[in-house]
């Protein structure tokens, strides 16, 4: 199986374990990510505005050059993920974003939204499934109790992302008993971490990062684990009064498979 | 008066929300994690631009504590989504000549050697032009 791969600018910097995991893990379940050649950062968030179309411009870039090699796109920052499958929606859907973007960029073939997008974790549930991956586990990870965080961008909006039920999602407590422990069900899992309101308002970020956690650990998590940099920064950095560890999800999937 | 009216009509094309929908539930503020961040919150946010009201909006801290985590947009029974307001607003200052609200003179106070990327790029999209 052979996805073309984004990985965003963060993953090159202060997330490489995230990156790093994910791709050893991705081909010893036999899966091939071929990162994009060129790609560009996303912008960390998707413009929101209707008239926002500069803005759009990296992620259909990537989209186009993904479709151009015939591939699905796999991504793996939430952040990344949600900006480019949202933008990937307005190429489907807004006919003033898709004239403006394609007058601007004189593709080959003008881009209408074809190429698929998959987080990482959909392309381990629809790609490999998740039954796969339990086989392949040779050190589960049994008894602990692990708090999936899913924040708000890897689910929300959800008529867009389509990625799990936005209110009740279950693809990380899958994913958790895949690599052999077991998932903590609690009430902040889908809720905001802060996200970057930390660079100039800490006290906020602090509020909602221990507001999570204490909701995980009170429903008796010993670990948490997410897709995304800034909540693994704002969990461990903002959320300071709990010391629960935060890791990315690739992290145990890397030890799971006997790869770390 | 007829600025008024434009400047309504220009949030109101930005964001693609028809703020009419709303029936005042109060859905999304009871289920928005910064309300208590907020002076005006997000259903507040949903009639004062139906009633033009844009002006206190624009001056209001609230731009830059919403943390655009769509709660609002998800869970609004009338599919108004707030969000799109607060940011079409938050645009209409921002994009004003010298109005940005993050400037790179002022990063090397706000940084820290573990904060991601991520984090700077973001806030320079939500807060600067
Ligand atoms: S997007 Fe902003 S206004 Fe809406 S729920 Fe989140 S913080 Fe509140
Ligand atoms: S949840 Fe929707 S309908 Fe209810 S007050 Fe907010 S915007 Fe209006």
């Amino acid at each position: 199986m052979v996805f073309s791969y984004y990985p965003g600018c963060t993953l090159k910097t202060k997330a490489k374990d995230l990156d790093r995991y994910a791709r050893i893990s991705a081909e010893a379940l036999g899966v091939t990510l071929e990162e994009l050649p060129e790609w560009q950062c996303c912008g960390g968030v998707y413009p929101v505005a209707k008239d926002e179309i500069a803005t759009k411009l990296s992620s259909v870039r990537a989209l186009n050059s993904a479709g151009e090699m015939g591939n699905d796109l796999v991504t793996l920052c939430s952040a990344c993920h949600n900006v480019i499958k949202q933008v990937n929606n307005d190429m489907r859907t807004d006919e003033n974003i898709v004239l403006k973007v394609n007058n601007y960029l004189k593709l080959d073939k003008p881009y209408a939204g074809e190429t698929n997008v998959l987080h990482y974790l959909e392309m381990l549930r629809d790609a490999v499934g998740f039954d796969k991956i339990k086989e392949k586990v040779t050190n589960p990870l049994t008894g602990v109790k692990i708090a999936p965080y899913y924040g708000c961008l890897l689910l929300r909006p959800g008529s867009v992302m389509q990625f799990d039920d936005p209110e009740n999602p279950s693809i990380m407590e899958d994913f958790i008993r895949a690599i052999g422990a077991e998932p903590v069900s609690y009430s902040m899992r889908n809720e905001c971490c802060g996200g970057y309101v930390t660079l100039e308002n800490k006290s906020l970020a602090a509020k909602k990062s221990n507001n999570v956690l204490e909701s995980a650990v009170s429903a008796g998590a010993q670990m948490v684990i997410t897709a995304c940099p800034l909540c693994l920064y704002n969990l461990n950095k903002n959320g300071s009064d709990y010391d629960i560890p935060v890791h990315y999800f690739t992290e145990l999937l890397a030890q799971a498979l006997g790869l770390k | 008066m007829e600025n008024k009216q434009q400047l309504t009509e220009q949030i109101l094309r930005m964001s693609g929300v028809n703020a009419r929908k709303c029936m005042r539930c109060g859905k999304c503020t009871a289920t928005c994690p910064s309300f208590d961040e907020m002076e005006y919150h997000p259903h507040q946010f949903v009639y004062m631009v139906e009633k033009g009201d844009i002006e206190p909006l624009m001056k209001s801290e609230s731009l830059y504590t919403c943390l655009t985590c769509f709660a609002c947009v998800e869970r609004c029974p009338r599919n108004v989504e707030p969000a799109k307001l607060v940011e079409a607003v938050r645009l209409a200052v921002i994009r004003e000549q010298g109005a940005n609200h993050l400037k790179p003179q002022d990063l090397p106070e706000l940084w820290d050697e573990d904060l991601p990327q991520q984090a700077i790029v973001s806030a320079f999209r939500k807060y600067s032009k």
